[in-house]
């Protein structure tokens, strides 16, 4: 377990690392430079060697107060001072401060008569002296090689390099030893069977007639590093190395979701928005509307008081500005604020690598939160498909590590299917917005759907969008029997079905009307029934009381006719109460 | 300070002198790093040839650069023992213990260089 924690370069007490200082190298060797050790950083002319190796010694005096000695084997302090004073440093006021020492030995092999043994005990007291003198932390020999070239006797030369890295080891200063590359080994003379520690390539290779600087760590005993070719960069700011390769998979994942500049975006995005940190793509033919979109976006963003940058291939800042006022959006004031910063570049004016590096710079130097990226099919200008992902898939692990939210556009050729992103990014994407033109009766209408959205309920809907002085508007387009219908299709479609809905209205009502009346001649049907039975009731009631009357008034007509009986008239009441009792 | 060695190469390389006459004084310089036995045997080698072909015009100042580190910059000096031959001009350098006598002769132009 101890064993192989002492192999993290993180926490290992044996290896100590000597931070560079310069802007991603310490990332991709885990903390720097072999402290105490000397370490080899070979190239062929023009790499960068000595810059390399110059800005090793100016960020270790001004960043770790660590002064450091210089010793050129082939140009002279003045030409050093003059030429690293164009890349932003100012090496003299350090020389003036003790925290830079520069000594030019100068080896030249015509003047140099050999008579007998020798050792190069006079280099070793002048690199002794110049150590001691500004208490040197850092040493650089740049190009050792030129002994090679100054002394003729080999063997003792070899035997003196030898000594001199061991030397190097026990005065404790980490070293830097340039070298030129050789043909088919990586260093003209072998020297890298002496520096065994660490050993650094720096390469510049012309693609397409578009040079690239790449640096690779081909070897760093005791530690875990990098081993891919990292792209690099010198600019007036020094040198800068991409290790977006190296981050890898392992940055936070935001609940922080943030606005995309439209309401009704927002709503088909669940109601909130983007993740923040999230890569968005926009992809979309000509002309539909997709750096609008990404305006919109930044202007949310500037709005809410955040840094945006945008990074323009098609167009100039002041065109940007201009187009996007059309649509209501002004972006002018959040550059004056200082919120938004525009990086404007043809695709073709460098290659991949370095505008990986210029964006990677531009975000280092601009900390925005979000950015645009307008539009990355440009990129397939300068490199091949493969390439091009893989510069974007680091430019994303970039972003996403910085937790800046992002928007590429992509534009897509009209004729293959929309899915199809040229790029093949969209699996790299988090949300991929497609804003598709649909020709329909001599117009085109925009539409704009959510293919997909990592972590985001999200709308499955077709949305018409349109471009109005009020920025985006996205319309629920039609979608129903008679497919789906945008703009004036649309509209007629609305009037025609507001009018069948009418019409329908119109039925319903007469329906009930209808109802309405043959229920009222139902009940009065029903009442004349009821009349005409109670009348027949009547009747008919009236019919069975008949006969009794009749019999009972021939009971009486017949009594004067047999005087013997009672006159039923004399109890007329009595009798005709028993009478009805009878009937009833 | 710095350019100096650099335009004194180009007028060696450039205008070969003739051997010196033998008027002109012989200033040499030697650079040592201590009491080494390479520095005795340098210093030894180098008595011997200014006795036998320079006898009388020569100097020879022996500079130990243990003590003086700072001079190791001056004449451009890497390897030890190292003779610059200061005087006559232009500046000449013989690095080694001396031991091969032909070549310091030719290397301070005191003897044509041979085919």
């Amino acid at each position: 377990m101890t064993k192989s924690n002492r192999r993290n370069p993180n926490n290992a007490p044996g290896l100590l690392k000597d931070r560079t200082g310069i802007p991603g190298f310490d990332e991709i060797t885990g903390g720097g430079l072999p402290a105490g050790r000397p370490t080899l950083v070979c190239g062929s002319a023009g790499a960068g060697k000595t810059l390399f190796a110059m800005e090793f010694l100016v960020r270790g005096a001004t960043l770790f107060n660590e002064p450091g000695v210089f010793i050129s084997f082939e140009e002279t302090d003045e030409e050093l001072a003059t030429n690293v004073s164009s890349l932003g440093f100012n090496i003299k006021q350090l020389i003036a401060d003790k925290k830079l020492l520069l000594d030019y030995v100068f080896i030249e092999r015509s003047e140099i008569e050999e008579t007998g043994d020798y050792d190069l005990e006079g280099l070793f007291l002048r690199l002794e002296h110049a150590i001691n003198f500004i208490g040197a932390k850092r040493i650089v020999l740049d190009t050792l090689e030129a002994l090679f070239s100054g002394l003729p006797n080999e063997a003792i030369l070899r035997a003196e390099l030898r000594r001199l890295f061991r030397w190097l080891k026990e005065k404790d200063v980490t070293a830097v030893i340039t070298c030129e590359r050789g043909e088919g080994t990586l260093t003209r003379y072998g020297l890298e069977e002496y520096v065994a520690d660490c050993v650094i390539l720096l390469d510049n290779r012309v693609e397409n007639q578009i040079s690239t600087r790449r640096m690779r760590i081909i070897k760093y005993r005791g530690t875990a590093h990098g081993t891919n070719e990292y792209p690099f960069f010198i600019d007036e700011n020094g040198f800068s190395v991409l290790p977006i390769t190296s981050i890898g998979l392992d940055h936070k994942a935001s609940t922080e979701r943030i606005s995309t500049g439209n309401s009704q975006l927002d709503t088909m995005l669940g109601g909130k928005g983007f993740y923040r940190g999230s890569s968005v793509l926009v992809s979309g033919t000509a002309g539909t509307g997709k750096s609008t979109i990404a305006a919109h976006f930044l202007d949310a963003a500037c709005r809410r008081g955040e840094k945006a940058l945008f990074l323009a291939f098609e167009e100039s800042q002041q065109q940007i500005i201009r187009n996007m006022r059309s649509i209501g959006i002004d972006l002018e004031p959040y550059v004056k604020q200082g919120l938004l910063s525009f990086k404007n570049a043809r695709p073709s004016t460098f290659g991949l690598e370095v505008h990986l590096a210029l964006i990677h710079k531009a975000i280092s130097d601009h900390k925005p939160q979000v950015v645009v990226v307008d539009p990355i099919t440009n990129f397939l200008a300068i490199g091949d498909a493969r390439q091009t992902k893989q510069m974007l898939t680091r430019l994303i692990d970039f972003l996403k590590n910085e937790q800046i939210t992002t928007i590429f556009t992509s534009l897509t050729s009209s004729d293959n299917t929309i899915e199809d992103s040229e790029v093949g990014v969209s699996s790299l994407m988090d949300v991929w917005l497609l804003v598709k033109t649909v020709e329909s009766n001599g117009e085109r209408n925009r539409g704009l759907y959510i293919l997909k959205a990592r972590g985001i309920a999200h709308s499955n809907q077709l949305r018409e969008f349109r471009l109005t002085e009020k920025g985006i508007e996205l319309v629920n387009a039609y979608v129903g029997s008679e497919g789906v219908l945008m703009g004036s299709a649309r509209a007629t479609q609305f009037a025609r079905e507001a009018a069948l809905a009418a019409e329908r209205e119109d039925t319903r009502k007469r329906r009930e009307r209808e109802l309405q009346r043959k229920h009222e001649i139902y009940e009065a049907q029903l009442l004349a029934l009821k009349n005409h039975y109670e009348s027949e009731r009547e009747a008919m009631v009236r019919e069975l009381q008949e006969p009794e009357v009749g019999a009972a008034n021939q009971r009486v007509d017949m009594a004067p006719l047999r005087p013997a009986d009672v006159d039923p008239r004399m109890d007329e009441n009595g009798a005709r109460k028993a009478r009805k009792g009878n009937v009833r | 300070m710095k350019s100096t060695p650099t335009k004194r190469s180009r007028a060696a390389k450039n205008g070969h002198t003739p051997p010196a006459d033998g008027d002109g004084r012989w200033n040499l310089r030697l650079y040592v790093a201590g009491q080494t036995p390479r520095s005795l045997t340098a210093f030894q080698n180098l008595k011997n040839i200014c006795e036998e072909y320079l006898q009388g015009q020569y100097h020879i100042e022996v500079v130990d650069l243990m003590e003086n580190p700072t001079l190791a910059r001056g004449d451009q000096i890497l390897a030890i023992p190292t003779l610059v031959r200061k005087l006559p001009h232009p500046i000449r350098k013989i690095i080694g213990d001396l031991s091969n006598t032909e070549r310091v002769l030719v290397g301070l132009d005191i003897q044509p260089r041979q085919e």
